[in-house]
């Protein structure tokens, strides 16, 4: 049996009214549990981040539940991308960056020495704010991660590349050019690829580093409705400052704000209670813009 | 309307003056070229206007003095020396620019880069010497008469290798960082990273730099001269002597009268006519990267 493949990846027909829609429509995502039992999937404690002897971060500790959309919000520098960043320790491509702190993922802490951190960034991946689609064509794109993680044979390769173009809305558009080069699609074509990227590798965690904000108005609506679409069987941690977007479409939201020295978490809780009845008056004015 | 500098830009006074003597300058490169180019044609066309251009090639051998033009086992031998050269620099230079910038400590890489540098400027003569003092008695041991096809390869190898190991190096510093952290982000080791993103996406840089070490390896004279054994011969292994064009010219420029001067210079008219084909598939290959 081969690990990767999951139920819902019986070979689709291609000649299906469903495959036939040139519109953009969502592929066959795999339905997951009810959102917003809050069961943590990652606990941070006490987290700190300095780079070379300046804080960025000082003493965040915030769950992650799964399953949810968490957003991230607050002013630029004020340490939410190195939040994320520590996450799937790619932090440790930082010269100078040193992390402490717990984070608890899978029962583990992620920065004790021996985890397998190849494997723990194929469980958390992560979308960057500029589309970065290799200089490779857009089969080679989502085939290159899937090979690096053991997955060989053509068929199986073939099937998980349709799999998460349908999955991002992107099939109907790419189908008859898959050995294009990626990069001459379009940047929100180009966002939705990154996506299906990180999507083919099958991970628990998503971090999203505003997809959005390097988009026009269309695409990035698309690339929305898209993560929504990821609720339940992905957890989507999202740093966004679109707080409209935040609003719309996270079940979490944590409020970052530049300390004395270091980036805090001012309040974390649910999205609704954040925006609508923040407890902190810095929330309150963030949200409202009054500040920031 | 159309930007350009003449319409957006109202040039001042000494503006006009700079611009007047960079055309000059550019002019005069140009110039240079061509006359070159003429003066070589100029040179040759005393042979070339009663010996046809094929006999240079089917001739029975190289015997200026018998009106014998034979030139195809020297061009075979620098045709031959050259691709051999390249066929070892590109890849140790390509494993060498990966070393220092990917690989290696920020300290022991820029002790490294300085010695690639200093390779970069011993005078080719100075190979010559060391090839002739060193390497060729060496082989020698191992297969006489050690002034050979394989001393000269070896010798033009190290030449050219500081040429490409240094373009190769500024080609992957070219590419964007985000590239590599994309990857680390989806699980990829550094090795697949390096293979699998980021050479690809230097790949131009890389070429143009090969191809420019093959227009050196081609040129080179003097190192060639002193470790090749310089009998005009068909090579039939690595181990024969054989004379390359370059070494020709050198050698028998000093006493050439007539038809015989006049075929040294066609042959540094073929040497001419190799370089810049090779600079044309450099052009073609950029451009065709370009549309990518």
């Amino acid at each position: 049996m081969n690990p990767f493949l999951l139920d819902s990846e019986l070979p689709a027909d291609p000649n299906s009214a469903e495959a036939q829609q040139n519109a953009y429509t969502l592929g066959p995502i795999q339905a997951g549990p009810a959102c917003c039992e809050p069961t943590p999937l990652i606990s941070v404690e006490a987290l700190s981040l300095s780079y070379a002897g300046k804080p960025a971060l000082s003493d965040i500790s915030l769950d992650i539940y799964q399953g949810c959309i968490t957003a991230l919000i607050g002013p630029s520098g004020c340490g939410k991308t190195s939040f994320l960043s520590a996450l799937n320790r790619l932090t440790d491509l930082i010269p100078g960056c040193r992390v402490s702190g717990r984070i608890h993922y899978k029962s583990r802490d992620i920065h004790a020495t021996g985890q397998d951190v190849q494997g723990l960034r194929r469980d958390i991946g992560m979308i960057f704010q500029k589309p970065t689609p290799f200089p490779l064509s857009i089969r080679r794109n989502i085939e290159l991660p899937l090979r690096e993680h053991g997955m060989r044979h053509a068929a199986d390769l073939e099937q998980r590349v349709q799999q998460v173009l349908q999955d991002v809305g992107l099939w109907a558009e790419v189908k008859d050019r898959l050995d294009a080069p990626a990069q001459a699609l379009s940047g929100g074509q180009q966002q939705r690829l990154c996506i299906a990227r990180a999507l083919a590798l099958q991970p628990k965690v998503l971090l999203m580093d505003e997809p959005c904000s390097a988009l026009d108005p269309l695409s990035s609506g698309v690339v929305e409705d898209l993560i929504q679409s990821l609720r339940g069987r992905y957890t989507v941690v999202i740093v966004t400052h679109n707080l409209a977007q935040a609003r719309r479409i996270a079940n979490y939201a944590g409020f970052f704000w530049v300390g004395e020295q270091a980036g805090c978490l001012v309040e974390f809780g649910r999205c609704r209670q954040i925006f609508e009845t923040p407890r902190h008056e810095l929330t309150a004015a963030y949200v409202n813009g009054a500040r920031g | 309307m159309t930007l350009s500098p003449r319409n957006t830009l109202s040039l001042s006074r000494a503006d006009r003056q700079l611009a007047a003597v960079l055309r000059l300058c550019a002019l005069l490169a140009v110039v240079v070229v061509l006359l070159i180019l003429l003066f070589l044609f100029g040179e040759s066309w005393p042979i070339l206007s009663h010996v046809p251009v094929w006999r240079f090639l089917s001739d029975d051998s190289w015997h200026p003095g018998q009106a014998l033009y034979d030139m195809s086992p020297m061009l075979t031998a620098t045709v031959l020396s050259s691709a051999g050269a390249l066929l070892l620099a590109v890849p140790l230079g390509i494993a060498s620019a990966l070393f220092s910038s990917y690989y290696a400590s920020p300290g022991l890489a820029a002790v490294y880069r300085r010695l690639i540098e200093l390779l970069a400027g011993i005078p080719s003569v100075v190979y010559g010497f060391w090839g002739l003092t060193t390497l060729a008695p060496l082989l020698g041991q191992w297969h006489p008469p050690g002034v050979s096809l394989l001393s000269a390869t070896l010798v033009l190898a190290l030449m050219v290798l500081p040429t490409v190991a240094l373009t190769a190096e500024a080609a992957l510093l070219a590419v964007p960082q985000h590239y590599y952290r994309c990857a680390a982000a989806l699980g990829l080791s550094r090795w697949s990273s390096l293979v699998g993103v980021v050479l690809p996406a230097a790949r131009t840089g890389i070429i143009a730099g090969a191809l420019l070490a093959a227009a050196r390896a081609i040129g080179e004279t003097m190192a060639v001269l002193m470790v090749a054994g310089n009998v005009v011969q068909m090579p039939h292994s690595l181990f024969d002597s054989v004379r390359t064009l370059t070494a020709n010219i050198a050698l028998e420029m000093a006493y050439a009268m007539g038809d015989h001067r006049a075929a040294l210079f066609v042959s540094g008219l073929a040497l001419m006519v190799l370089v810049l084909a090779l600079v044309g598939l450099a052009d073609a290959y950029k451009g065709q990267a370009a549309h990518d």
